[in-house]
């Protein structure tokens, strides 16, 4: 406990210097701030515009978190299709791929022109491109199983329904994990680039892409730092949330979580 | 189901058995076995030789290339609830505690929850393990993980276990201690028993029968009855009888390693 309140000490002296260094960078030159910002007019900028800021962030948590809920219930029963049959895999598994490569920019207008304005294009955008590392990761997981572990099934006289969600399933929840956190990360991402293309997703306010992409145009870029740390501070929100799922489902049993101390 | 036995049915019965791979490598090749009710046999040979197979095979986890299997004059197919299979590793599920390892085939045919209860804690009393019925496997020892492999398979009370290098990863002490423990189950329950190891000491202190294999492919080269006087305790290792069969045993075994 001792040594790691001492090594959080030490990150905030860490980060304290870094924006030290910074303010001082942008002080001594005297830079203008539509230039470079110092932390100090960042500050002010975030204090000034919060209740638009903390509008923008709740719209893009929305696309984000719902557009990751949906990669992976869809992800998961890809997965589970994929791992019973094992032809269908070999079929379709390589557009999952396809997915992955698929530059994400470039599809995005068109997506939103299809499925017109508002929150929902966006979250579109934020599912296809968290899919691929849920159905990857889960499927790397339902497939790999120790074969005596199915031979044990098998002697049980298992259903196929039985092997798959009693002995798949749970064997794959370390790599879903993987897989979410993954996602989750990228999440924020395919948010934001949405909004790039999408615009206003209600009258008159956005998401963090859509304030980005206003305050660049207005040369406010102080609000533009407060936006990205804003964004960035989503995103590890995104991870930490995911992380401590992660840790409820597996310290038990899996060997990724910390060892269990007794005796 | 279950036919009732008579004398004249062995319980185990290989007749001619040829196992060939999808490469066609051979793997197990002509080989007639025939093995009575509450016999313990143990198979001894060089890699190769296809003693998991043969377990496979008896189990019907495997299908025969040629001959026949026949399991209480069943196919194995027909005969799993009379069997039992313990693999070399425990194969426990990590994310489930001991006592859920242990009721597993309870559950997976919807057992009463009562019923099952009362089952797994009775097996856990059996192999000494009711202390640690709440641990996940990561938390257990070698030995502990392989008593709790041992007691999910004693849930079923099964007539016939099949045991593929159960031991092979423990120490030679806790190998020695879950060997006398097996055998005192043993007496108790007159299993049939079909056991793969790599150990020549454990094969002869375990055994009625020792069959040894010769590999490419795998066939029978010989069959040592073990005389050795019951109950088999730490004592039997230190007699002149066991040291005289480990001897027996080991010679036609290099034998068999030299080809």
């Amino acid at each position: 406990m001792k040594r790691q309140a001492i090594l959080a000490f030490n990150s905030v002296v860490v980060f304290a210097c870094l924006l030290g260094l910074w303010q001082a960078l942008v002080s001594l030159n005297h830079l203008p701030p539509y230039i470079l910002p110092g932390p100090l007019a960042v500050l002010h900028a975030l204090r000034e515009r919060y209740p638009s800021l903390l509008n923008s962030l709740l719209i893009t948590t929305e696309e984000a978190a719902g557009g990751l809920l949906a990669s992976i219930v869809a992800g998961v029963a890809a997965a589970l299709v994929f791992a019973q049959w094992r032809r269908l895999r070999q079929l379709l598994y390589p557009y999952t791929i396809l997915l992955q490569t698929v530059p994400i920019v470039a599809i995005a207008p068109l997506i939103i022109s299809w499925a017109g304005a508002g929150i929902f294009p966006v979250m579109i955008v934020t599912f296809i491109i968290c899919l691929a590392p849920i159905i990857a990761n889960t499927t790397q997981g339902l497939i790999s199983v120790d074969e005596n572990l199915i031979h044990l099934f098998l002697m049980y006289k298992a259903s196929p329904a039985q092997v798959l969600f009693r002995l798949r399933l749970p064997n794959a929840l370390p790599n879903l994990f993987t897989g979410i956190r993954i996602s989750a990360g990228i999440s924020v991402i395919g948010g934001i680039t949405g909004e790039l293309f999408a615009g206003s997703t209600r009258v008159g306010e956005g998401g963090l892409g859509y304030a980005i992409i206003y305050a660049s145009n207005q040369m406010e870029t102080s609000y533009l730092f407060a936006l990205v740390f804003a964004a960035t501070v989503l995103g590890f929100s995104f991870f930490f949330i995911v992380t401590f799922l992660e840790w409820l489902a597996l310290h038990n049993w899996h060997e990724s979580s910390l060892p269990y101390l007794e005796e | 189901m279950v036919a009732t036995s008579t004398e004249s049915i062995p319980e185990i019965e290989l007749n001619a058995v040829t196992k060939r791979f999808r490469n066609a490598a051979v793997a197990v090749e002509g080989i007639s076995l025939a093995v009575d009710r509450g016999e313990f046999v143990t198979f001894l040979g060089p890699s190769g030789c296809g003693k998991s197979t043969l377990l496979k095979l008896v189990s019907g986890l495997s299908p025969v290339s040629e001959g026949t299997v026949r399991v209480n004059g069943m196919t194995p197919e027909n005969a799993r609830d009379l069997v039992s299979f313990i693999f070399q590793d425990a194969t426990l599920l990590p994310w489930r505690t001991v006592e859920h390892n242990v009721g597993l085939g309870m559950e997976l045919e919807h057992a009463a929850r009562p019923a099952r209860k009362e089952r797994v804690a009775q097996m856990l009393e059996l192999v000494g393990l009711s202390h640690v019925a709440r641990r996940y496997p990561r938390q257990l020892s070698g030995g502990m993980k392989m008593r709790t492999s041992i007691a999910r398979a004693l849930v079923s009370r099964p007539r016939i276990l099949l045991m593929d290098e159960p031991f092979a990863a423990l120490d030679e002490m806790t190998r020695d201690r879950l060997n006398e423990e097996l055998l005192r189950l043993y007496n108790e329950h007159k299993w049939t028993v079909l056991f793969v190891t790599h150990s020549v000491a454990e094969a002869v202190f375990l055994s009625t029968r020792v069959v040894i294999l010769a590999a490419h492919p795998g066939r029978v080269a010989h069959q040592i009855n073990i005389d050795l006087p019951w109950p088999r305790t730490a004592e039997t290792r230190e007699s002149k009888a066991f040291e005289e069969q480990v001897t027996q045993a080991s010679r036609l075994l290099r034998g068999v390693y030299q080809g």
